[in-house]
């Protein structure tokens, strides 16, 4: 629902305005292996992107744009509703480096992890091992759960949980937040640090990067007994987004995460990813 | 223009400008003879003029102007044209006083809510305002990036931003008087309201329930800016200012402290309750009216409880904010029903009784007539196919809701009526005091929610609702109408292929104008609903008409030109038509819509018999027939 517009909020400012006019000028004409790769992605959201590129995402982007022998350039934009509508698919970039698989509006390369909405508590305070979503204590504590605000629907965790009439006692943080504070959807993981609230449910690369850095120690655990809540999923194949239909750029992007798959992991778990497939070295403070 | 906004703005500062063409003669004579010197209530009554959006404090939208009627406005043509550089969703309302007109363009383009002053009987530009922008605003906007307008009071023009600014302005020179920032975008707030001056103070509300908002209306001095109040739609009675005069019109909504004990814990904080849309002022009641939005998050599964006071109608004393009745319409609101539409203030003779009335068209689709002085429905009739809401019970003032359609996330819910924008949306009615009818611009559309769309934003995967929406019953997705409130019956409607998302117009010539989003712009007869002149314009239609005497003693009728808003994005952004679910859902039911316009932003000026006129030649002044040069 947005123009096509430079990212005002970013410091990049004019330049990145520069740098947009002179990269669409590429892609119009034809792809050559010295044409850019261009990655829209959110400058203020570790642990996915940021404009310092210190995000694994960012790290992927090399990774990928290496394989491909094109030099890489950015399109920032905040993920927030109408990203993809207003930048992948508009032609202002080439891909996304981390979308839902199975996400309708683009085609998407192979998986490159699974990750889980996760349980996030303080250690020692009552809730050592509540990994279930059929845990009693779950309706005698402060539950934080992400919010998205939008169009009927909700994170996984805030629905099952309202499913179970467990309201109350629910804490809302919308995963806009406030854009001008660093990495705005962190403030939940904050949260639970502080004691705001006793526990959170929250999407796993988010709570797994933030945790370690809290000054207590979290226990972080994904969250099970959830198959009763289909269509709601808690767990999710995450993949590289092309446009619609860029199958060229598909079999590419899925050759260069087939190539480096093995470092790929390791970049993964050296954000602290929760792996669906690696429950284990979740890290522990 | 020395404001601190995000970094992108500041290095655009150099880009912003304050330009003026005409110091001279003409503007000093205007500041002694005119508009600084007569009250704004006087201005409404004085039908050259059209000071205010919704032309007066009643939101009739109504003039005496009868030069224009139903005999001769088949003449109708082209006076003059002005372009806005903005080719968006054109939603504002000119305003005219004393022989120019004021016009703000959308949040897009050069100059984001750029203003401008033009001579109002020959189009010379006299002077213009560009804001200075946060371009960030756009990715927050909810529905387009539109603005419904201006205000004027006391020799000044005030302009509300996207971007959360209120601005003063010098309605002769152009020059900012003072500006006082509102809200923040980065929280996810927005302006898109025309401002209303009431008594001296600037009353403006907030957009983006859907982002998560909690709701205001904010108070400001006319003079420097300063806040006045600001009243909450949610959270405790201190906050929503609801003191021990408040009388709300129906037992439940009594007691203390509602607008936080009817959410769970702290929901309230991002409750919604937005305030996006009209204020009506009653004088004599020292009253104003006005209604919130839905409730946030829509998945209402989250929010047990009456949420109030979203979906709300308010009655306020401007003075000090202070409610002295509400109405919460939609209690725990499920389907997006945004109560922010108009409040017409009228009287009417019901049961051989006088009454003084607002007449609120909802957007739960249902005709409201409620006394003003109490906040008690004397009737509520469906006006468009509902089936949500089976009746409005009237010792509650409560829905009586179709329990069958309540949503939820594990099961699809087919054939909802109306869909998410209602029956009626923002776009403003007219009221005739010749004809005793209201008449209605509103859409006809339905809608399915299913259950299998994933979604991400911010790195946030989920599994979502996908609104679908499409044609109501009969397959056309708009509808002008003329409603007759004391007998609580449609007079005649004209079916409209798509929504009706333009204001109306009703004149004393027994004229009433609409425009509809196929680029059509029409005149209709008032009594017998003939259309009786029709003009096909660059772009579709979602701004609203006005009318107004030039300073030549001929009476002109305008209106902006350029698709957008909720449903027409999907004509004038890059929104692929073949994805249902975009914009809100509303895309479904807009397929078509590229297929007969695009984007505009185009001021069309009509009068009788009008040719239009080389620019240049109809001036005195040598340079008025150029745009003042920018400084860069």
């Amino acid at each position: 629902m947005n123009a096509v517009k430079l990212p005002a909020c970013l410091s990049i400012g004019i330049a990145s305005g520069m740098l947009l006019g002179v990269a669409i000028g590429i892609a119009s004409g034809e792809e050559g292996a010295t044409s850019a790769f261009r990655v829209c992605a959110d400058p203020n959201n570790l642990p996915f992107s940021s404009k310092e590129g210190s995000g694994f995402e960012d790290k992927l982007a090399d990774i990928i744009a290496a394989e491909l022998s094109r030099p890489l350039t950015y399109v920032w934009h905040p993920q927030r509703r109408g990203f993809i509508r207003n930048t992948l698919k508009i032609g202002m970039c080439d891909a996304v480096m981390g979308l839902p698989a199975d996400l309708g509006m683009v085609t998407t390369s192979r998986p490159y992890y699974r990750s889980s909405y996760v349980f996030l508590y303080r250690q020692g305070r009552g809730l050592d091992g509540l990994t279930s979503m059929h845990d009693r204590r779950l309706r005698d504590v402060s539950i934080g759960v992400q919010l998205i605000g939008d169009d009927g629907y909700n994170t996984p965790p805030a629905h099952a949980l309202s499913a179970q009439g467990i309201v109350n006692n629910l804490v809302g943080y919308t995963v806009y937040g406030d854009y001008r504070a660093p990495n705005p959807p962190a403030r939940i993981v904050d949260a639970v640090a502080a004691g705001a609230v006793d526990v959170a449910a929250v999407w796993g690369p988010l709570a797994g990067y933030f945790a370690p850095r809290e000054n207590v120690p979290l226990t972080l655990a994904p969250i099970t007994d959830t198959a009763e809540y289909k269509p709601l999923l808690f767990q999710y194949d995450i993949a590289v987004a092309v446009r619609k239909g860029d199958e060229a750029l598909q079999t590419r992007i899925n050759a260069a995460l087939d190539r480096h798959r093995p470092e790929i992991t390791r970049l993964l778990q050296s954000y602290g990813v929760p792996l669906v497939a690696d429950y284990n070295t979740v890290p522990k403070n | 223009m020395a404001r601190i906004a995000a970094p992108g703005a500041v290095l655009i500062v150099a880009l912003v400008v304050l330009l003026q063409s005409f110091p001279g003669a003409k503007n000093s004579a205007a500041a002694e003879a005119g508009p600084g010197h007569r009250d704004l209530q006087t201005l409404m009554q004085d039908d050259k003029q059209w000071p205010t959006a919704a032309k007066n404090y009643a939101n009739t939208r109504f003039s005496n102007l009868d030069q224009i009627n139903a005999g001769n406005v088949s003449q109708l043509r082209l006076a003059w044209t002005f372009s806005l550089g903005a080719p968006r969703g054109q939603e504002a309302a000119p305003l005219v006083i004393d022989g120019t007109l004021f016009v703000t363009a959308p949040y897009a383009g050069i100059h984001p809510n750029q203003v401008f002053a033009l001579d109002a009987a020959t189009g010379d530009l006299k002077w213009s305002y560009a804001p200075e922008p946060n371009l960030a605003a756009e990715g927050v906007a909810c529905c387009d990036v539109v603005t419904r307008g201006l205000a004027y009071d006391d020799g000044k023009i005030f302009l509300a931003t996207l971007d959360n600014y209120a601005v003063a302005l010098d309605a002769a020179s152009g020059k900012e008087l003072w500006h006082t920032k509102l809200g923040d975008i980065n929280l996810g707030e927005t302006i898109t309201m025309a401002p209303l001056v009431v008594k001296g103070k600037v009353l403006i509300g907030n957009s983006g329930g859907e982002m998560g908002v909690r709701g205001w209306v904010t108070a400001l001095d006319e003079n420097n800016g300063a806040t006045v109040w600001r009243a909450y739609s949610t959270g405790p009675d201190a906050d929503v200012r609801i003191g021990d005069d408040f009388k709300p019109p129906y037992d439940w909504m009594k007691g203390r402290d509602l607008g936080v004990k009817s959410w769970p814990p702290d929901k309230w904080k991002i409750g919604g309750g937005t305030a996006w849309g009209w204020i009506s002022y009653d004088p004599e009641l020292n009253l104003i009216y006005y209604g919130t939005s839905n409730p946030s998050t829509w998945n209402h599964e989250q929010r047990p409880g009456d949420n109030l006071w979203t979906s709300t109608l308010f009655a306020r004393d401007p003075d000090t904010g202070s409610a002295k009745w509400a109405y919460a319409m939609d209690p725990h609101d499920l389907w997006d029903y945004d109560e922010i539409n108009e409040n017409v203030l009228v009287e009417l003779d019901i049961d051989k009784q006088t009454r003084k009335v607002l007449i609120h068209p909802g957007r739960n689709g249902f005709m409201y007539v409620i006394d003003r002085a109490s906040g008690k429905v004397i009737s509520a009739d469906a006006y468009d196919t509902v089936n949500t809401i089976k009746s409005i019970d009237l010792s509650t003032g409560r829905p009586v809701l179709n329990e069958e359609l309540t949503p939820s996330i594990h099961k699809t819910i087919e054939d909802v009526c109306p869909a998410s924008p209602g029956a009626k949306d923002w776009q403003p009615t007219a009221w005739s005091p010749r004809t005793k009818l209201l008449y209605v611009p509103h859409q006809h559309v339905c809608m399915n929610y299913q259950t299998s769309e994933v979604g991400y934003i911010a790195g946030t995967p989920y599994v979502g609702a996908t609104v679908d929406m499409y044609a109501g019953p009969g397959g056309h997705r708009g509808e002008f109408m003329a409603w007759d409130p004391v007998k609580r019956v449609k007079v005649w409607s004209i079916q409209e292929k798509f929504p009706v998302w333009s204001g109306a117009l009703a004149t004393a010539g027994d004229v009433v104008f609409y425009g509809t989003m196929d680029r059509w712009f029409k005149a209709v007869d008032a009594k017998s609903s003939e259309v009786l002149w029709k003009y096909h314009s660059p772009s579709g239609f979602i701004g609203q008409p006005v009318t107004f005497e030039g300073q030549d003693g001929v009476q002109y009728v305008a209106i902006l030109s350029g698709v957008g808003g909720w449903p027409g994005v999907v004509a004038n952004a890059k929104i692929d038509p073949r994805v249902r679910n975009g914009a809100l859902g509303f895309t479904g039911a807009m397929q078509d819509l590229p297929s007969v316009t695009v984007g505009g932003d185009t001021l069309l000026v009509f009068s009788l018999g009008a040719v239009q006129r080389p620019a240049g030649l109809h001036s005195g002044q040598p340079d008025s027939n150029t745009a003042p040069e920018q400084n860069k």
